[in-house]
This record gives C-alpha cells, sequence and structure tokens, in this order.
C-alpha cells in the first residue's frame, strides 16, 4: 500500500500536487473509494485522499443550485435534496452491491466517472449537471471554470472535460451542481415477451412518441427472473418497461396513451409508486439483475436500434445482457477465465462496434489482473488519442494523476 | 478594442496565398477581391470590421484539411464563420487571416427517426434541421431568435440557447455527434448516435469553443417529438420584484416550463409599438410564460401558475386559448431586436446570466447606470435561466458608442458580481475578451489556453477572441518547480 496524504483543504492540496509535480511522484486520487474498481488499477507512489472536502456550501432550492466540497457523500446529498421535494435529475447509479464494495459515494467522484442512470435519456448525463468546478491541476495550481448559473458560455466548458476524466486531468475540490425538481407522480409501463429485437423497436416508438419516457429498458426473461418486483421477476417473458413522471394528471394521461400504444403489440401491465422505484433502481445498479458475482461486467453506449446487434456475438457465447436507454445501452455479463490470456471477451465485445461512430464498450467490473491487461475504455483512432494525450499533458505535465486509469499511458 | 498585431510577413505574401489556396479550393471558392470581402467584414456586432486576406469557401472535409495545413505552414491565421450572425465579434476577421466559411456545407446528411438523430453538414441553418423534419412530427430543441439564419456550426461553436433552453437545455445537450478539423489537417470523429464518450468529453469542450479549437465540418443532432399541446400566459406586473417572485415560486412549486421570459417596461412598450402584440402597457414586468406537453399536463399548470402569478399580485392575466393567440403573444418576444432597432438608430445587446432571485437587484443598478451614462436601456430577460439581454440604446453618429460600450461592461461586471458571468450564450468573442479578467484569475486563463494549445500549438485558430492577453503555447506550458520537502508536514499521513 503507498502512503496515503489527507489534505485538509484545497490550499493543501495544491501545495501537495506542486509538490508531487516538482518530485516527479504520481498520486492516486481517492474521494471515498466506492469506485476504485471502476477504471484500470493504479500503481502510484502515494493515495491522496480526498475525504477532508466535504460539506454542502450553498443550497438554494428555487435556484435549483447546489454547490459542494467534492468529496461531500452522495448520500448526504441526496438526503438533502429529498427534503426539498428535489434530485439530481441524471440518477446517478449505486455500485456497491456490483463492487461489493461498502464504501460511500461522493458527488465528486459520480461527476468523475460520468455514471448516469435510466432517466440519461431524459434529462442528461452527470456532465448536463455539472455547473462550475474549481480544481488542482496536475500542475499544482488552482484553476476554475463554469459558475452557479445555467446559461453560462464564458471560456471552454472545463465542467464536461473533468466529467468522465476519472481524476486524470485534475483533483476536484468543489462542485457545483444543477438540481431539480421530483415528480410529483412516477408510473411504468410494462410490455410483455418480447425478443430483444421487437423490443428495441417498441422502445424506439415510445421514444418517438410525445408521451416524455424518461426510462426505457429491456429485460429478457432470464434476467427478469432475478427483479425483486413480483410483475417483473414472476412473469416468466421478457419485460420491457417504460416509465413516466410529472404532474399526476399527466402522467394518468400519458400511462394510459402508452398502455394502448403497446398494448397492440402484447399484453401491458402497470408499476406504481414503490414497485416502480425499486425496478429502475435494479436497471441502474446492475448488481441484482446480473447476480454472478465471478462474471465480468461491460457496459456498452451503442446506436440505439443496433442494440441487439450489438448483443448477439456476446449473447451466442453464453453471455447475458439487458438494455437500458431505449438500446442504447447494453449491460452485459460475460463469464470469465482467470488466465494471462483471456481478455475478458473485449475483442468479442468491440468487434459488434466496428462500423465507425457506432459506440463504446467500457469494462465496468472485472478482476484488477484483467482490467491492467486489456483496454479498459474504447480505444481511440491515433489522431484522436494523440489528441487526448495532448490534453492530458496540457492540465498534468507529469502525468502524476491517476496515471495508467484510463488508458495505459494517460 | 485592439487585435494582435498583424503578422507583416503574412501580409505581403497574400497574392501567394491565395494563389496556393486557390489551388485545393478552385474557382469562386476563394474570394480575394475587395469589393466581395465587405460582406465578411463582420458578424453580428457590427461595430467591429476588418477585412480578411480572403475568404475561403471549401464544400469538403479534404478541402478544409488541406486549407488548415497550408494556412498553418503559411503562418496565416484562421477565423471560421457560420452564418456570421455572432453577436459577440466571434467571427470578426483578422487582417493576417484568411475566413474560412462553412456556407457551402449545407446539407442535411441523415435523417435517422428509429434513433431520433439527425446528421448535418455545419452550414445548415438551426431552422433548417427543425424544418426537415417537422412532416414526421419532430424538432431540434434549441431555438435562438436568429434560427433561421444561423448555422448548427455557429451554434455549436457558441453553444447557443433559446427560450425553450430551461426545459429542453443549451446546444451542449442536445448533441450526439461532431466531425472536426485540427490545425494538422487530422479530421476527428466524436460520438455518434450513441450517448455520452468513452474517454474525454471533447464534444463537450468544442461546444461554445467559439471556433478557437477545430473546425466542426459535421454535426449529429438528437431530435425530439413535438408536444401534443403548448399554451403561454402572458402576465402583468407591477414590479420586477413581484414578477420576480412569481418565477422562483414557479420553479420552487416544481415546475419547468417550456419557456418563461420576462420584458421590463422599456421593452413592452418598444415591441408593442411593433407589432401590437396585445402587451399590457401599464406593467412594469412582463412574464410569458409557456408550458407544454399532453392537454392534461398543460391545463393543469397553467391553473397553478396562474394562481401563483395572482398571488404574486399579478394585474393582468391572459392564458391563449388558441394556436394563434400563443404565437401573437410570443411575436412580441421575438421581435424585440428588431423593436428596439426601431426606436434607436443603434443598440448593443448585452448577455450576462445572474442567479434568477438577484433580478430585482440588478434591474435596478442598470437603472442607476441607465441615468449615469445617459443612454437608454431596455431588458429582455430568459427568467427562467437568469439569462439577462439588456438592449443598451445609443447613437453611433453623436459618439455614443464608448459610452454604450462602458456602460456594457459595467452592466457584465455586476453580473459577476451578484454570482452570474459574463455571457450566456452570445460567447466572449472579441467583445467581452477584455472583461474575463472580472471573472478569471490569470491561472484560470492560463489553463484555457493550455487546452488551446493541444488543439492548435501555433495559435493560429482565431486568435485575438476570448482570450485578453495571448502566450505563446512553450510559455504557458513551462513549470516553476519548487523542489524539495513535501509541504504541510501537519497534512495527516497513514
Ligand atoms: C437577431 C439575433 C438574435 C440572436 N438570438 C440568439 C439567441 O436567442 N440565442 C443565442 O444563443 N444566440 C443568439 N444570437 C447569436 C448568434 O445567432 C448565435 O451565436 C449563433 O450560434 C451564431 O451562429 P452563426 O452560424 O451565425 O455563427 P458565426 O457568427 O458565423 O460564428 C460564430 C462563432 O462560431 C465560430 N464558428 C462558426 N462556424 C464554425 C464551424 N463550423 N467550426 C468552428 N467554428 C465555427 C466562428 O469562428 C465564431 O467564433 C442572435 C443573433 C442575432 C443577430
Amino acid at each position: 500500500m503507498p502512503q496515503t496524504l489527507k489534505p485538509q483543504d484545497a490550499g493543501q492540496v495544491a501545495e501537495v500536487l506542486a509538490w508531487a509535480a516538482a518530485e516527479e511522484k504520481t498520486m492516486a486520487l481517492v474521494g471515498g473509494g466506492s469506485k476504485a474498481a471502476l477504471g484500470r488499477p493504479v500503481t502510484t507512489d502515494y493515495r491522496l485522499d480526498l475525504s477532508a472536502l466535504n460539506g454542502v456550501s450553498l443550497y438554494e432550492p428555487e435556484e435549483l443550485v447546489l454547490r459542494a466540497a467534492a468529496a461531500t457523500p452522495l448520500g448526504q446529498i441526496q438526503a438533502m435534496l429529498a427534503q426539498q421535494r428535489q434530485q439530481l435529475a441524471f440518477e446517478p447509479p449505486d455500485f456497491g452491491d456490483l463492487y461489493q464494495s461498502m464504501e460511500q459515494q461522493t458527488i465528486g467522484g459520480v461527476l468523475a466517472t460520468n455514471l448516469a442512470g435510466p432517466r440519461r435519456i431524459k434529462a442528461g448525463a452527470a456532465r448536463d449537471h455539472f455547473l462550475g468546478v474549481q480544481g488542482i491541476s496536475g500542475r499544482g495550481t488552482a484553476f476554475k471554470s463554469g459558475g452557479r448559473v445555467v446559461k453560462n458560455v464564458t471560456g471552454y466548458d472545463l465542467c464536461k472535460l473533468m466529467a468522465g476524466s476519472f481524476g486524470t486531468l485534475a483533483a476536484l475540490t468543489e462542485v457545483t451542481v444543477k438540481v431539480l425538481p421530483a415528480p410529483e407522480k412516477v408510473r411504468t409501463v410494462l410490455l410483455f415477451g418480447l425478443d430483444d429485437a421487437a423490443a428495441i423497436v417498441a422502445m424506439s416508438q415510445a421514444a418517438g412518441s410525445p408521451y416524455e419516457v424518461s426510462g426505457l429498458a429491456h429485460l429478457p426473461s432470464a434476467i427478469a427472473a432475478h427483479s425483486a418486483v413480483s410483475y417483473v421477476g414472476g412473469a416468466g417473458a421478457a419485460v420491457t418497461a417504460a416509465r413516466l413522471e410529472g404532474p399526476a394528471p399527466s402522467v394518468a394521461h400519458r400511462t394510459a396513451a402508452l398502455r394502448a400504444q403497446w398494448g397492440a403489440v402484447g399484453a401491458v401491465e402497470e408499476l406504481h409508486g414503490q414497485n416502480s422505484a425499486v425496478l429502475w433502481r435494479e436497471i441502474a445498479n446492475v448488481a441484482s439483475l446480473l447476480p454472478d458475482p465471478h462474471a465480468v461486467i461491460w457496459k456498452l453506449s451503442v446506436t440505439p436500434s443496433l442494440g441487439a446487434a450489438a448483443a448477439a456475438a456476446a449473447l451466442a457465447m453464453g453471455g447475458q445482457v439487458y438494455y437500458d436507454w431505449a438500446g442504447g445501452l447494453l449491460w452485459l455479463a460475460l463469464r470469465h477465465q482467470d488466465r494471462a490470456q483471456d481478455d475478458g471477451g473485449a475483442a468479442l465485445v468491440r468487434s459488434a462496434l466496428n462500423e465507425p461512430d457506432s459506440g463504446h464498450a467500457t469494462l465496468i467490473r472485472g478482476p484488477d489482473a484483467l482490467r491492467g491487461r486489456i483496454d479498459v475504455f474504447q480505444p481511440s483512432a491515433p489522431p484522436l488519442a494523440a489528441l487526448i494525450g495532448r490534453i492530458k499533458d496540457s492540465f498534468d505535465p507529469r502525468r502524476i494523476l491517476n496515471p495508467g486509469r484510463m488508458y495505459g499511458d494517460i | 478594442m485592439r487585435m494582435p498585431e498583424p503578422d507583416a510577413d503574412v501580409l505581403v505574401r497574400r497574392l501567394g496565398l491565395v494563389a496556393a489556396l486557390r489551388k485545393i479550393v478552385p474557382g469562386e471558392g476563394v474570394i480575394a477581391d475587395d469589393v466581395a470581402l465587405r460582406v465578411y467584414e463582420s458578424d453580428g456586432l457590427t461595430a467591429y470590421r476588418q477585412t480578411p486576406l480572403c475568404v475561403v469557401l471549401p464544400d469538403t472535409v479534404e478541402q478544409v484539411s488541406a486549407v488548415m495545413r497550408l494556412c498553418d505552414a503559411w503562418g496565416a491565421k484562421i477565423v471560421p464563420r457560420g452564418a456570421g450572425t455572432s453577436l459577440s465579434g466571434g467571427a470578426l476577421p483578422l487582417a493576417d487571416g484568411i475566413v474560412l466559411g462553412l456556407g457551402k456545407f449545407n446539407k442535411v446528411l441523415e435523417i435517422d427517426y428509429d434513433n431520433r438523430a439527425v446528421r448535418v453538414q455545419p452550414g445548415v441553418t438551426n431552422l433548417g434541421i427543425s424544418q426537415a423534419v417537422e412532416a414526421a412530427g419532430f424538432y431540434y430543441a434549441p431555438d435562438p431568435s436568429s434560427q433561421i439564419a444561423c448555422s448548427i456550426g455557429g451554434n455549436v461553436a457558441e453553444n447557443a440557447g433559446g427560450v425553450h433552453c430551461l426545459k429542453y437545455g443549451v446546444t451542449t445537450n442536445n448533441l450526439l455527434g461532431l466531425e472536426m478539423v485540427l490545425l494538422s489537417g487530422e479530421v476527428i470523429r466524436l460520438g455518434g448516435k450513441h450517448l455520452d464518450s468513452g474517454g474525454y468529453d471533447l464534444m463537450g469542450i468544442l461546444t461554445g469553443s467559439e471556433g478557437l479549437l477545430g473546425v466542426i465540418t459535421e454535426v449529429t443532432v438528437r431530435i425530439l417529438k413535438q408536444p401534443e399541446t403548448a399554451r403561454a400566459v402572458l402576465i402583468g406586473f407591477p414590479s420586477s420584484e413581484a414578477a420576480g417572485a412569481c418565477v422562483a415560486q414557479v420553479i420552487g412549486a416544481g415546475i419547468i416550463p417550456g419557456g418563461m421570459e420576462m420584458m421590463d417596461q422599456a421593452a413592452i412598450h418598444a415591441a408593442e409599438e411593433f407589432c401590437q402584440a396585445g402587451y399590457p402597457l401599464e406593467a412594469e414586468a412582463l412574464l410569458i410564460v409557456e408550458l407544454d406537453g399532453p392537454r392534461a399536463e398543460v391545463d393543469y399548470l397553467i391553473e397553478k401558475v396562474s394562481g401563483i402569478a395572482l398571488a404574486c399580485g399579478a394585474n393582468s392575466l391572459r392564458a391563449s386559448e388558441t394556436e394563434a393567440e400563443r404565437t401573437a403573444f410570443w411575436a412580441g418576444r421575438k421581435a424585440a431586436f428588431p423593436a428596439i432597432g426601431r426606436i434607436s438608430p443603434d443598440y448593443l445587446c448585452m448577455d450576462g446570466t445572474i442567479p434568477r432571485n438577484r433580478l430585482p437587484e440588478v434591474l435596478a443598478r442598470i437603472r442607476i447606470l441607465s441615468d449615469h451614462y445617459g443612454l437608454r436601456v431596455a431588458n429582455v430577460f430568459h427568467a427562467g435561466d437568469g439569462n439577462l439581454h439588456p438592449l443598451i440604446l445609443y447613437d453611433a453618429n453623436a459618439g455614443e458608442l464608448e459610452a454604450a460600450e462602458q456602460f456594457g461592461a459595467d452592466i457584465l461586471r455586476l453580473c459577476v458580481e451578484v454570482g452570474g458571468v459574463l455571457t450566456g450564450e452570445h460567447g466572449v468573442g472579441v467583445e467581452k475578451r477584455d472583461l474575463m479578467g472580472a471573472a478569471f484569475t490569470e491561472e484560470d486563463l492560463a489553463q484555457q489556453q493550455r487546452l488551446k494549445c493541444a488543439f492548435d500549438p501555433n495559435g493560429r485558430l482565431n486568435p485575438g477572441k476570448v482570450f485578453p492577453v495571448l502566450h505563446r503555447c512553450a510559455e504557458l506550458g513551462r513549470m516553476h518547480i519548487h523542489k524539495g520537502q513535501l509541504p504541510f508536514p501537519e497534512i495527516p499521513r497513514f
């Protein structure tokens, strides 16, 4: 274990990183540590524990804005929002069960990994709610970007760059996010018995309807069987689900309309309140629907209509898959032999993405050795890979921050 | 406004450069004639003018790529240009630079309803996208007032917004894919029809980059199904405080309207005179709140919003009953700029964002500034997201430009002071360049410029915009090293 340094405030983070840059000491950035197993394993001289950067400094519900130190626990923020009937609309997933980790998620970690749940299709990803950032670059200097307002084009939008950079560009110290009202009412319409291809057509129709669907997922029957919601787990059939949220009269109208649309395709059912919440949590958090603890888990973001085709090769090899984001997000479990030559299915999974612009695959869970051996993130074409390297150097020229977490040399 | 000193060496070799460019883009694709160049002298910020070396209008990505490489080798600057409607001077030419116009990239390449995506060339107009999918009941959500003219490439470069952005997001929230050409001529494709990139979010950085990082040659956007219905309420208030309170309470009640616009009395009067929209002339502040969605939802929310408005002291309130009436409500707001144009020889359109709850205070201080400078001002306001557009009325022929600019700068500094920003949707360009120091530290700006160096190591793309002081990339990259002991011995170590 490398030695852990625990700076007490942003100023100390800057001091440490300026020193580390000068001495070329590498640093693993840790917020809560809940996603330590996401990305490639890093070996560093030090572990930089940011957990002292904790606390909400501003929350104005009527302004739809919240600002917090980067390592503020997500749970604490969600509890504050819930009291005002508000939420983080991008629905950050909780991978605690997936990684069998007891560590707390932090707001900075959620943003740095740009994770979003089923509502992504309507509300956007973490990056879309990330309004302002303060951070310390790998040069050891403090910088800020963005602010506390939604409309802002003053300079480059570095929040977007920080989102999904996995701590390879800067240590985030303070973040400002947009918050939104929680819906007054939620309903989920279920459609039973479709195969994957037919389900994707049905989801596409729902996504192209005016019903403002805020979740569209398809669980093949073997996956649906794992659900704790009896209508889903006991269906004995594949289940396609659509979520409708909003003011009560609106949800009633849209639910009826979607039931009519989907009712022409197959048998339909409706989930209310708690059941609906449980199902979408299962879909977001993955672990209960793909319960084999030894399987490797891939996440594919693809052109929705190509979702079923992208899954075909993995299914033929005995994989398990379910779909979120109207078919555009595949959660894929593959059995894994922990042998040096095994690539965790990387070649197989990525062979489905050979067409230009067709999507990307990320290994979300796998043993350390595997994650150290293969490309966890989709490799980029040479000019893009070189540009990514130059961007890394513009923030972290000595490459001291989370080296290797995203790509071998980044 | 001082622009970087032109490179004399480039100026004297102008004809050689033009000839070399003609080998890449044949025929009328290179404009070097002085009269024809005049069209490109300025953009929507007409107070500034500059004749470029020449204008190049390529029509293939290969040509763009070759032009970029050539200019880099010649040391000529490149100013990308879409439709030239920028209000911040983003497309203002440089004396030692070419204007790279994307006007010939005007094709819709692919419409994919199954995946709710449209792939277009950057010169297609914003409205052109919605029109291409209108018959199937779809539309592209961000709707800048300039939508009939501005290009989608320019929208990406400025991260354009519109009145419906409160609910549906600005450009960056509606993009799926991009293709760009770097200064090196390399072509880079980002995204596609899927969501989120796997690595760094370069699409997010390109959006709003004001032509300083790369030339956008293709854009894929998501489209949405048109809402079943839309209704608007027109609400007059006796004070901006009351209108501001109404906005806060609507949002506090969990309602996110499709649009929520405010106008002050000067703007109400100008608009009413211009197009007889039926606005209440006695109101100090006017709110237009639009709700869209299923009929049941819209009717329900109109009731709720009306209740809130009356409780906040509204002195007039009308909800649209027909589509014609709704359009009429909007007509005045949409015509606000030309309406002001009619009552004043010239006007400057400012674009700051403030936390919504500071509005009454900001408006009061703008009134004081207005008296101080002796210049009239009218305010239109994207109230839902705090984006304020003060329109400063002046007469350039009476020598009022400088005072108007100072007034504008004071307003933007005020926006920053109350926790807002210099620009919500029009971009920094040359207009707000020298105010960047009010919002950012030197190190903030240095870090942004280091990022630019990753794309444009020789500083050829649109220099003189956004950043008040230009530094060489080598200088920016230098690190000041303090070797020695790990600082802060009191930092806990485990
Ligand atoms: C009457 C009026 C109303 C307006 N209303 C709004 C509004 O409601 N909301 C809003 O956001 N804006 C508004 N604008 C501002 C303007 O229309 C937008 O900024 C628009 O996005 C600019 O698009 P354009 O094609 O005209 O770009 P241009 O003016 O040609 O260029 C703008 C910037 O983008 C760069 N650029 C253009 N094309 C490319 C490309 N292909 N690749 C790389 N860089 C490129 C240029 O270098 C420049 O820096 C308004 C303008 C006017 C005149």
